[in-house]
Parts: C-alpha cells; sequence; structure tokens
C-alpha cells in the first residue's frame, strides 16, 4: 500500500477517538476490536500464510501480560519498559514450543498449542505469584511526559497504532525472501527445499512473529486494562481469536481487522440480547461462534475477505541490473557422480546398481522402459531420497545422504516430474524463490525495508530466467493457471535462479507443443555451452536423442547401456528392453 | 508414602487410564477413518455421564431435546444434497432411529428398571450424537486439510459444550456405582466400580480387535484408514465408513460416560478435560498405533493419580505439559518434508 494511505490511516487514529460526541463506549469497543486484531494478524501469517495452527495465542498473550504486569507491580518497572520484557519473555516460550512440535506435520503443532493452552491456564489459577484465580490488579497505565494515559482515548490512540505498525510490518515480512519461504509452506514445501529454503527456519520465523503479535497485545491488554486474570487467556479466548482470523480470511490481512470487528461486534449484541434468549448466566456465544466457525469452514473456506475485495496483484521493483553471474565450474569438471547406487523398498530392488558420471558442459540423457528405476534414481542424485548402498558425489565432494536443501547449497538444482509450484505466490515469484539462497537478507531488516535494493535485483534475476525460459509475459499471472508444461517450465526458471551448476529435469519436455518442445531444447544447448552440467530424465526419444551428448539406458535398475545416442539406439540390450525379448 | 498409598494411587491410575484407554481408541480410530481430530469426544463422555447420573430421578434424559434438535439439523442439511433412496436412508438415520430411541427412552426412564438398563439408556441416547455431528460438521468437509479438520472440531466443541450448558445446566452429577462389592486381594482392595471399567475396557478392546480382524465391516474400515482412494476403487462407500467410525467413537466414548460417572462428580464441561488425556495418550501412538495410545493412556492415569496427590492444584499442568515430551520424542523420529494441503 502506498505510504499515502497509511499516512491517512494513522491520522484518523490520532484524530477519530477525539471527536466530540462520539460515545465512549464505541471507543471501548474499538480497543477491543483493535487488540483481538493484532493477534489475528499474527494469525494470518501463521495460519494463512505458513499453513499452521494456534489455539494458544491467547495463552501466549497471557504471558506477554502476566510479564509486564509482574514486572511493573512487584518491581515498579515502567510500563514502557514491560513491552520488551514482555515480548522477550513470549519470544523464548515461543521458540521453546516451536522447536519441540514445528518438525511434526501441522495438526501435532494445533493439538500441543491447546494442551498447552490449558496447562498454562491451570498454572495461571493455581500459582500464587500471579495471584491464582483473582489474578494481579492495580497494573499502572501507560505514561508520558508525567502524564498517565488513563483515558480510554489515549489508549484507542496507542492500541490503533500498534495494529497499524503490525500490519505494515507483516507485510513488509511478506513481501520478502522469508516472506516467500513462509508461503511455500502451503503447498510448496518441497519445492522450497529443493531451492535451499530451510524449512523449519521457515516455520520458526511464522511461529514466533505470531507469538510477538500475541505478545503486543498482551502488553496493551494489561496496561489498558489494567487488570489481567486467567479469564482472557484461556481455550475458548484462543478459539475466538483463530475464528477472528478464519472468519476474516486467513490468508488476508485486511481480514484479521475485519473478522475481529465481526466476533467483537457480535460478541457485544449476544451478551446483550442472549440472556433474554435463554436465561442468565448461559454463556451461549459460544454455541454461536462455535456454529459459526464450522459453517465459515463449510461455506466460505477462504474467509469474508476474498468475498468483498478483489485479489490485489502484488508489484515489485525491478533493478536495472540482474544478480551476478555466478562463475561456473571448469569446463570438463566432474560434476555429479553416482558410484554403485542402489535403492531397496522391502523385498522390491529399485535400483540394483547405478555408476555414471556427468562432466561440466555435458548434457546427459537418463533414459529407461517404465520401471526402470529412473524416478528413484533422481530422488537418490537430489537428495530427496538415500540410497541404502552407493555413493553420490557433487564436485568431487561426498553428498550421500544430504538432503535437498544441502544439495541445493553445493550447486544443484532440479525439477520436478509433477511440477510443484507455490499456488499462493505468482509465477514470478515462484522463480524468486529460487534465488531464495543468493540473497542474505534477515526477517528483521525485510520489516524494517532494508532488503529493498536486493529484493530488486532478485526480480531482476527472476525476470531476466523467465524472459530466457520465453515466460516473460505470464510473469504476473497466479502459478498454478498455468498449463501443466508451462509450469514445468516455469520450475527450470526456478531452478536457474538459483544459480546452479548442476542441473536435473525430470521429464521436462512433458506436456509441451512442439515449437516448446524446440526452445526449450534451444534453452538446455546454450545452458550447456556456458557450461552448466545437465542430467535429463525423459521419456520423449526423439526429444532426448536430438538433444543429449550421452545416454545412460537403465532397465530394472541396472545400467545396460551408455554411450552417444547413435551408439545406444543400435545396442541389441536397449533394443529388447524397449521392444521386449522374444518369448 | 507408605505401600498402601503407593498400590492406591496405582490402582487408581489404572482405573482413569483405563477409560482414557478407551477414549484413545475411540480417537485412533475416528482419526484414521475420517483425518478428523474428534475433540468433541469429551462432551459425548460428560453428556453421557450426566445422562446417566440424573436417570436416577426417573424423569426423561435432557439430552433428548439436543438429540431430536441436532437430527432434525442434520436431516434439512443433508435433504439439500439428497434424493430418492438416499433421501430415505438419511430420513431414517436421521429422524426415525433418534425418534425411536427418544420414545423408548422416555417410556422406560420413569420405570427405574435398574442401573444396567440405566446405563443402557444413557449410552443409546448420547451415542447417535456423534454419528449426527458427523453428518452436520465433518462429511462435507470430507475432502478438507488435517488442519481444516481440526479447527472445525473445535468449532463443534465450542458450540455443543454450550449446548450441554444449556441442556444440563452448571450442577455436576455423580451417578450411582454398578456395584458396591469390595474384593479383597491380600492387602489390596477391588471395588466392585473398577473391576467393572476394567472389564468393560478389556471387553471394548477385545471386541474392537474382533471387529477388525473378522468382520467385512471392520476389513472395509481399516482399508479406509489404510488407502482412502484404494478403498473407494475397490467399492467401498468411504462416506459410510466415516459414519460408521463416528457410530463406534460415539458408543465408545457414551460407554466411557458411564463408567466414568460413579467415580466422580461430571460437570457438562468436565468430559473435555478427560477426552484432551485420551490424546495426550493417542498421540503417543502417532494418532495410528492402537496397543501404544492403550499403554500411554495407562500411564497418563498413573501420572494423573500421583500429581493430584503430590500436588493437587497442579494436577492438570502436569499432565498436559506432559504432553510436551512426548512430542519431542516424536519430533526427534521424524525427518520427512513433505506437501501438506
Amino acid at each position: 500500500m502506498k505510504p499515502a494511505i497509511w499516512l491517512a490511516l494513522v491520522a484518523a487514529t490520532l484524530v477519530l477517538p477525539w471527536l466530540p460526541g462520539l460515545p465512549l463506549f464505541w471507543v471501548s469497543l474499538a480497543c477491543q476490536i483493535g487488540i483481538s486484531a493484532i493477534i489475528a494478524v499474527g494469525l494470518v501469517v501463521l495460519t494463512g500464510v505458513a499453513g499452521m495452527t494456534s489455539f494458544a495465542q491467547a495463552s501466549l498473550m497471557g504471558i506477554s501480560a502476566y510479564t509486564t504486569a509482574l514486572i511493573t507491580t512487584k518491581l515498579g518497572i515502567s510500563p514502557w519498559l514491560g513491552l520488551p520484557a514482555a515480548m522477550a519473555v513470549t519470544l523464548v516460550v515461543a521458540f521453546a514450543i516451536g522447536s519441540i512440535t514445528l518438525r511434526l506435520s501441522g495438526h501435532y503443532l494445533a493439538l500441543g498449542t491447546i494442551a498447552w493452552s490449558v496447562s498454562l491456564y491451570y498454572l495461571y489459577a493455581n500459582l500464587d505469584l500471579v495471584g491464582r484465580n483473582d489474578g494481579l490488579t492495580g497494573i499502572p497505565p501507560l505514561s508520558l511526559f508525567g502524564q498517565k494515559l488513563i483515558d480510554i482515548r489515549f489508549s484507542a490512540q496507542i492500541i490503533g497504532l500498534s495494529l497499524i505498525g503490525g500490519m505494515i510490518a507483516s507485510l513488509h515480512l511478506l513481501d520478502s525472501r522469508w516472506g516467500r519461504a513462509m508461503r511455500s509452506l502451503r503447498g510448496g514445501a518441497v519445492a522450497a527445499a529443493s531451492v535451499g529454503v530451510d524449512l523449519g527456519r521457515a516455520r520458526m520465523l511464522a511461529f514466533v512473529f505470531a507469538a510477538l503479535m500475541a505478545a503486543l497485545a498482551g502488553w496493551l491488554f494489561a496496561h489498558m486494562q489494567r487488570v489481567v486474570n486467567p479469564t482472557s487467556f484461556g481455550l475458548v479466548a484462543g478459539i475466538q481469536y483463530l475464528l477472528m482470523a478464519v472468519m476474516g480470511g486467513a490468508a488476508h490481512l485486511p481480514g484479521a481487522l475485519l473478522g475481529a470487528t465481526a466476533v467483537v461486534l457480535v460478541n457485544n449484541s449476544l451478551q446483550d440480547w442472549l440472556p433474554f434468549l435463554f436465561g442468565a448466566g448461559v454463556s451461549a456465544e459460544t454455541i454461536v461462534f462455535g456454529v459459526a466457525l464450522v459453517l465459515i469452514l463449510q461455506a466460505a473456506p477462504a474467509g469474508l475477505w476474498p468475498v468483498i475485495a478483489p485479489r490485489l496483484s502484488r508489484s515489485h521493483r525491478v533493478a536495472e541490473t540482474a544478480l551476478t553471474v555466478q562463475t561456473m565450474p571448469k569446463l570438463g569438471a566432474v560434476a555429479l557422480r553416482a558410484s554403485g547406487l542402489q535403492r531397496r523398498f522391502g523385498g522390491l530392488v529399485a535400483v540394483a546398481d547405478l555408476s555414471f558420471t556427468l562432466y561440466q558442459g555435458e548434457l546427459l540423457g537418463l533414459i529407461g522402459p517404465n520401471g526402470a528405476g529412473k524416478s528413484t534414481s533422481f530422488n537418490l542424485l537430489s537428495g530427496a531420497d538415500h540410497p541404502d548402498a552407493g555413493r553420490v558425489e557433487l564436485a568431487g565432494q561426498d553428498v550421500t545422504g544430504c538432503t535437498p536443501q544441502m544439495m541445493a547449497r553445493r550447486g544443484l538444482a532440479r525439477s520436478f516430474q509433477h511440477a510443484r509450484l507455490v499456488p499462493s505466490l505468482s509465477v514470478i515469484e515462484n522463480v524468486a524463490l529460487g534465488a531464495h539462497l543468493r540473497g542474505h537478507a534477515s526477517p528483521l531488516s525485510a520489516i524494517l525495508r532494508r532488503d529493498r535494493d536486493e529484493e530488486a535485483h532478485i526480480y531482476a534475476e527472476a525476470a531476466r530466467q523467465l524472459a530466457r525460459c520465453g515466460l516473460a509475459d505470464l510473469a504476473d499471472h497466479n502459478a498454478t493457471s498455468l498449463a501443466l508444461g508451462q509450469q514445468r517450465i516455469v520450475e527450470i526458471a526456478r531452478a536457474l535462479a538459483a544459480g546452479p551448476s548442476v542441473l536435473l529435469l525430470d521429464e521436462p519436455a512433458a506436456g509441451l507443443r512442439h515449437g516448446e518442445k524446440q526452445s526449450l531444447a534451444a534453452l538446455l544447448r546454450q545452458l550447456r555451452d556456458e557450461g552448466m552440467a545437465i542430467l535429463l530424465v525423459e521419456h520423449d526419444m526423439e526429444f532426448v536423442m536430438s538433444l543429449a551428448d550421452n545416454l545412460v539406458v537403465m532397465d530394472f535398475g541396472t545400467v545396460i547401456a551408455t554411450g552417444k545416442p547413435s551408439d545406444v539406439r543400435r545396442n541389441p540390450a536397449v533394443i529388447e528392453a524397449y521392444l521386449g525379448g522374444v518369448a | 508414602m507408605d505401600s498402601s498409598i503407593l498400590l492406591a494411587l496405582i490402582q487408581d491410575g489404572i482405573v482413569s487410564g483405563a477409560i482414557y484407554a478407551l477414549l484413545a481408541l475411540a480417537l485412533v480410530l475416528v482419526f484414521a477413518v475420517t483425518r478428523t481430530i474428534l475433540i468433541p469426544v469429551g462432551e459425548v463422555v460428560s453428556f453421557a455421564a450426566l445422562t446417566y447420573a440424573n436417570l436416577d430421578n426417573g424423569k426423561p434424559p435432557a439430552v433428548l431435546i439436543l438429540l431430536l434438535g441436532l437430527g432434525v439439523a442434520a436431516f434439512l442439511r443433508g435433504a439439500i444434497f439428497s434424493r430418492g433412496r438416499a433421501l430415505i436412508q438419511l430420513g431414517v438415520e436421521t429422524l426415525i432411529v433418534p425418534g425411536t430411541i427418544a420414545f423408548a427412552a422416555t417410556l422406560l426412564a420413569p420405570l427405574q428398571l435398574g442401573v444396567a438398563m440405566n446405563a443402557v439408556i444413557a449410552i443409546a441416547v448420547v451415542a447417535p450424537l456423534c454419528p449426527l455431528l458427523y453428518r452436520l460438521a465433518f462429511a462435507p468437509l470430507a475432502e478438507a486439510s488435517v488442519l481444516v479438520l481440526l479447527i472445525a472440531a473445535v468449532g463443534t466443541h465450542l458450540a455443543i459444550s454450550g449446548l450441554g450448558l444449556l441442556v444440563f445446566g452448571p450442577e455436576g452429577a455423580r451417578g450411582v456405582p454398578f456395584s458396591d462389592a469390595v474384593v479383597q486381594l491380600g492387602p489390596i482392595i477391588f471395588p466392585g466400580q473398577a473391576i467393572c471399567v476394567l472389564a468393560a475396557t478389556l471387553c471394548v478392546m477385545g471386541g474392537l480387535w474382533a471387529f477388525f480382524r473378522f468382520t467385512l465391516a471392520g476389513a472395509a474400515l481399516r482399508a479406509t484408514a489404510i488407502n482412502r482412494r484404494g478403498a473407494r476403487l475397490v467399492g467401498i462407500p468411504t462416506e459410510n465408513a466415516g459414519l460408521q467410525a463416528f457410530w463406534l467413537a460415539g458408543l465408545i466414548a457414551a460407554g466411557s460416560g458411564v463408567l466414568i460417572a460413579p467415580l466422580t462428580t461430571v460437570y457438562y464441561d468436565g468430559g473435555f478435560l478427560i477426552g484432551l488425556k485420551g490424546f495426550v495418550a493417542a498421540i503417543v501412538g502417532g494418532l495410528a498405533s492402537y496397543p501404544a495410545a492403550a499403554l500411554a493412556a495407562i500411564l497418563v492415569g498413573i501420572v494423573e493419580s500421583f500429581s493430584s496427590f503430590w500436588a493437587s492444584a497442579f494436577k492438570e499442568v502436569i499432565v498436559f505439559a506432559g504432553i510436551i515430551p512426548v512430542l519431542l520424542w516424536r519430533s526427534l523420529r521424524h525427518v520427512s518434508v513433505e506437501d501438506e494441503e
């Protein structure tokens, strides 16, 4: 968004609460909405963007609120110093929780947060230090220039500014190299790992960011309410925050505000009306919220925001120059060597014995009939799977057992047989994801926008690789709207954006039209001439025969022939493998 | 602590652990077949316990209104998409079956036919809530991700627990024990209720094992759990598999509720914590292994009984914090990267 819009929002936040005649009750509702929206913004990053869920945001908020309440009431420290302290404590807790659960599938994190949230609730309610069920009272308000900011209209201003700050921070973070990494967690994790994205760090980043948002909200809550007790931080509160994010549209930042507004207002009017319907003492809003949560998931899984607002395409500043071209290893140097690779699945020997050498500046084709073990070999070479016996060397180093991330760091890039693009990123953003390891900006520098130059170079590089692959005019399209053949080409562009010296391609020509195949062949020849080592697993014989310098032919998991295409074509073993022996 | 206290604590732990084990089995079953993490299982437990306890006063169970209401809602929800025979089947399952159960329960409840009859009535009126919830909340999301199903389960829990407060009120209740008999074996005393719980748990486990091992319906459920698409390709109606899993879970959870009713005072929301302890156990087994889940449940029960002896205020804190080492252990064993959604 443009700076002018933000300035207008800041001005509105500062002025609106003081409008003459505005009922204070409205201001207090706005404060509730603002605090909730800050938490929901964190959940948008965690749930909507990174595809993980926490029911414990209220508990994290509680940790922060209790921290600042304790140090300001018991130690008499200024409430302003409570913020860094509360954030630091929440950060440590979130980091600890994250390192235990983030490696597991998403639902373990969610289940873990349910258990923690219950556990923490009972801890607050039974610990003398935090006043058990009564909580802590007499928390000092914020003060400025010796003036205590007790008036709720001051609170509204501070909460509003915090919310704007939180949204700007989220937007900046999402529009950065780590933002792309976090987006890839939803449906594109395998692809991101193949270009070297540290998925664990990306998950931790999303989780910690959401926790810090909750911490900010908790600090505001403690000094505005000036009382904290366990009920505000229980599981039901945690579920309500998630409801806000889901209702507004978990993948959209404005949805957080929309969802928070809807939930707080509905909650408020329910509290007025439900006692008439059900009798006092029945907390019937839980029924309404529970049913609403399920109905929204069924009827509008993307939430309300996409229903009322069009999707805005993100624009990117593109620098004049792309990233510096990486120096290729010497022509003819050994790029990739497999020796005696073997892989068994139970009793099935998928790869029995695979050995070959790929040199810089060589285009090597790996072919074989169906079931020959090509895909398994490809996985062994790219680090997606590990051999039971044998060795893989990359540029002379033993990389057997390395993860795809480690392979990417050592200059290997790959494409997938079934294209794996990140669904929530545009075509050019998917390609920019490929350059992840070539950027260095940290999440913090992204939030502060100190990464703009680097980002512009990354986008210039992405644009260059797209143009090279002939897809320049599709740059801003949604990645998954492309034809399957084109999606494979985007994968090649993404692989190239990583600046690799070894390129593994899994059936890149499948699904391409004749003309597209020819331009792909031309591109691959050009890359080879620049010194890149290319391994091509391909079904299309005409394509691979005309293109490859050398061929490795597999059948039943072993190499049955190697050599130039013209020799292999006449090899009796190859002919038998493809056409079948005479019975 | 002397040895009699130690033995009493272990015995206590095993009894509550047995109930957690039953719930863990129900949770693993539902997760395996439908990928749903059935958070509302706890409400089924407390509703069954309260219903059983309240049947003492000879009035028709209060939960009937919920049963009929959910039945009508499920019928209306399903009627939009069903025609012909499917509509008739839907009507039978959502209107006629609950209606018949409600009618029978209304007739039988005032007769005061004893604890066994009360147990049967409580299970019969509460267990069908589970498949009705499946029709209302989870079947329409059958293709959604585990995470979405989990959020829906939490929403369902919230709604059902609110309805529970409406139906049962905030007061707790305690059921009549099945048996006042006490068996003494050397220094250990076994109350009849504890023996009932253990016997029922073993029966259910044995029954489930036999069901999966020897019946076609059991094999179909197992097939659906292992490979949903594959099961559909060989002609197994996987939607029915989900319904069956929820029926079984409902029966097991309602049975656990009845078993627990005489042991402790149950409130409308008390089942949630009981169910959550079943979860801690189910997670130990990776939401996949029945024996591991059952053993872990016994362990949870023992940890709980010891922590209520030493630090009763922090009992729940200790039990739920116990999930941390479990997740840590699972996390260290887990390496693969896969795309979710």
